[in-house]
């Protein structure tokens, strides 16, 4: 989301449903990715901020949080074509979730 | 062994990466490039992509690596590779998330002192005429069943509507409409993503520039470019459609290729045989992106030609606004080569590069026969761009490719590291170049230093034969999203 817009910027008044699935851990990290991009281009979206509520190795639903997408007072900076699996790692550490995503832009 | 101790020199600009040097290899590597080039290809992995495209099932002859070759996303870009029709494989990694991301000339009759005055004022025209960048909507707004005809009948859409010249068909590739295309084979997320964004430009490296001719080699007039001519280049994509077209396939075939069991050296690179159903759908999802690209550019063209007519009062006509050339550096032809003697069908991957083909090819437009067809590279911002010719001997040498601009020598990152937004814009005006851009930090990663020399990858192209210089032009003023 910082990538494309400045994320402080947004505000966190709306929430919207988000699902993906994949046949593995990083096909679901890059569904996921999609998904969040797709609500960004298609349904106009900025996001402040994101919650994972279930998932599974192939299964992921949460929800973003944020406002409808104002170019101007989100200082939109660039487009992203889509997450690539280009040097792609996700994996649990320290009781979390780390991932490592390059964007094609 | 390093890559660099296997690297065996052919000549001055052709270097092989032997079949041998890795396990897989099925085809050698071969690089166009310099010395210095070469190097650079080196160190940023690129040349290990190049080996790792060598394994792809069914390809012919080698993995090609242009001048301008730096590491993508599986493929390299600035790569090529050709594969059987029958026995080969498609790989959307090898065409790039945006499908028919190409460049178009358009001529005027009109020199650079007839519109100095008048530069701002039209900047500001275009600038209010095409839309770009995050968040903007397109202008122009099309039914669902409007939308399928779009991707299947390509350019001649929306000349149908009054949007662009029925003669631009002439010398656009495949006359702006890439046969074979599906809309069904389009999933519902990218009809949704290109819905509202037909004519639009994007943002990253897209732009559309008013331009200056200012150096001819030879063969300038017969494409109907001066010393002095005003010109304008449009460089854009198939937008979130194409990229979503990408993404869909890499899954389907990703999910084939786990089932099947297959390993692959980089997940990017998951492809699918020519006249498998993935495959064959891929095509056809990819003739529709392809579609939806020329036809942008084509609406892009026409108001470029609006913006002219409303700052000198004259039709678009009289001001010689022809189309040179609309061509793709991110697609796979099917194309007929010469192999070992016999006459093959190839699905020839150019990720990076342009087609160059010489003028005697059925796919050339006949006015072209004797000149070659136009191939046109886009510099980075703020650099020269160039006008070329393809050549009888790219055909021999890389399925008739050539490169397709400079590429990027320094990250989006490390660009923004070292380059300040309005530095940039002031050096840009103190050069004499108008601005425009959406983004300021966008700005900033499309600085020149981020990019290599395009003067050099385009003197390797001529040296080892690819293509042919014809003109070089500088910019006047920049339009980006």
């Amino acid at each position: 989301m910082s990538l494309m817009i400045e994320t402080g910027a947004v505000e966190p008044s709306q929430q919207v449903r988000l699902e993906a699935s994949g046949i593995d851990l990083k096909s679901l990290l890059v569904a996921w990715l999609s998904e969040i991009l797709y609500q960004v281009e298609v349904e106009g979206w900025a996001f402040a901020g994101f919650r994972v509520s279930e998932m599974s190795d192939t299964n992921i639903t949460g929800y973003g949080t944020g406002e409808q997408l104002d170019p101007e007072r989100h200082g939109a900076k660039t487009e992203i074509k889509a997450p690539t699996y280009h040097m792609l790692e996700v994996g649990r550490q320290d009781g979390g979730w780390s991932a490592q995503v390059i964007f094609d832009l | 062994m390093a890559i660099g101790d296997m690297i065996r020199e052919v000549d001055k600009f052709t270097w092989e990466i032997p079949v041998q040097a890795q396990a897989g290899m099925r085809v050698p590597g071969i690089v166009f490039a310099d010395r210095r080039l070469l190097e650079r290809a080196e160190n940023d992995r690129a040349l290990q992509q190049v080996m790792n495209v060598a394994h792809l099932p069914g390809i012919v002859r080698a993995s090609f690596a242009m001048p301008d070759i730096h590491w993508g996303y599986g493929f390299p870009i600035g790569g090529v590779a050709a594969t059987g029709l029958e026995d080969g494989v498609v790989s959307p990694g090898g065409v790039g998330y945006d499908i028919s991301c190409g460049v178009r000339l358009v001529k005027t009759s009109l020199s650079y002192p007839e519109i100095r005055d008048k530069l701002d004022a039209l900047m500001d025209e275009m600038n209010g005429l095409i839309p770009k960048g995050l968040g903007s909507k397109g202008r122009i707004i099309l039914s669902r069943r409007e939308m399928e005809d779009l991707l299947v009948k390509g350019a001649s859409e929306l000349i149908a509507r009054g949007i662009g010249w029925e003669e631009d068909l002439e010398v656009m590739e495949e006359r702006g409409r890439y046969p074979g295309a599906d809309s069904s084979k389009v999933s519902e997320k990218a009809f949704e993503r290109g819905k509202s964004q037909v004519g639009t430009l994007g943002s990253g490296n897209h732009f559309v520039e008013i331009q200056e001719v200012d150096e001819t080699y030879g063969l300038a007039d017969k494409l109907g470019l001066f010393e002095g001519q005003v010109v304008i280049m449009i460089h854009s994509g198939s937008r979130g459609l194409g990229h979503q077209v990408c993404t869909d396939y890499i899954e389907i075939m990703g999910r084939s290729i786990a089932k099947h069991g297959y390993q692959l050296p980089d997940r990017q690179l998951v492809f699918a045989e020519n006249q498998s159903a993935e495959g064959l759908d891929y095509i056809s999802a990819m003739a529709c992106a392809a579609n939806f690209a020329m036809a942008n550019r084509e609406a892009m063209t026409h108001w470029v030609r609006e913006a002219f007519e409303r700052t000198f009062r004259a039709g678009a006509r009289k001001l010689g606004m022809d189309l040179l050339y609309d061509v793709s550096h991110n697609l796979a032809k099917l194309e007929e080569h010469s192999v070992d003697g016999n006459k093959v069908a190839l699905m020839v991957h150019r990720k990076g590069a342009t087609r160059s083909f010489p003028g005697r090819r059925p796919e050339v437009p006949s006015r072209y026969a004797e000149t070659g067809q136009p191939v046109i590279i886009p510099g980075s911002m703020g650099s020269n761009s160039y006008v070329l010719v393809g050549t009888e001997e790219a055909l021999e040498k890389s399925f008739g490719s050539t490169c397709h601009g400079a590429g990027r020598a320094m990250s989006r990152k490390a660009a923004k590291k070292q380059v300040r937004g309005e530095e940039l814009a002031k050096r840009m005006r103190g050069k004499g170049i108008l601005v425009r851009s959406a983004s300021l930090s966008g700005l900033v990663e499309e600085a020149p230093e981020a990019y290599k020399d395009i003067r050099e990858i385009v003197e390797v192209c001529e040296g080892a034969g690819l293509s042919k210089k014809v003109a070089r032009t500088r910019p006047l003023g920049v339009m980006k999203g």
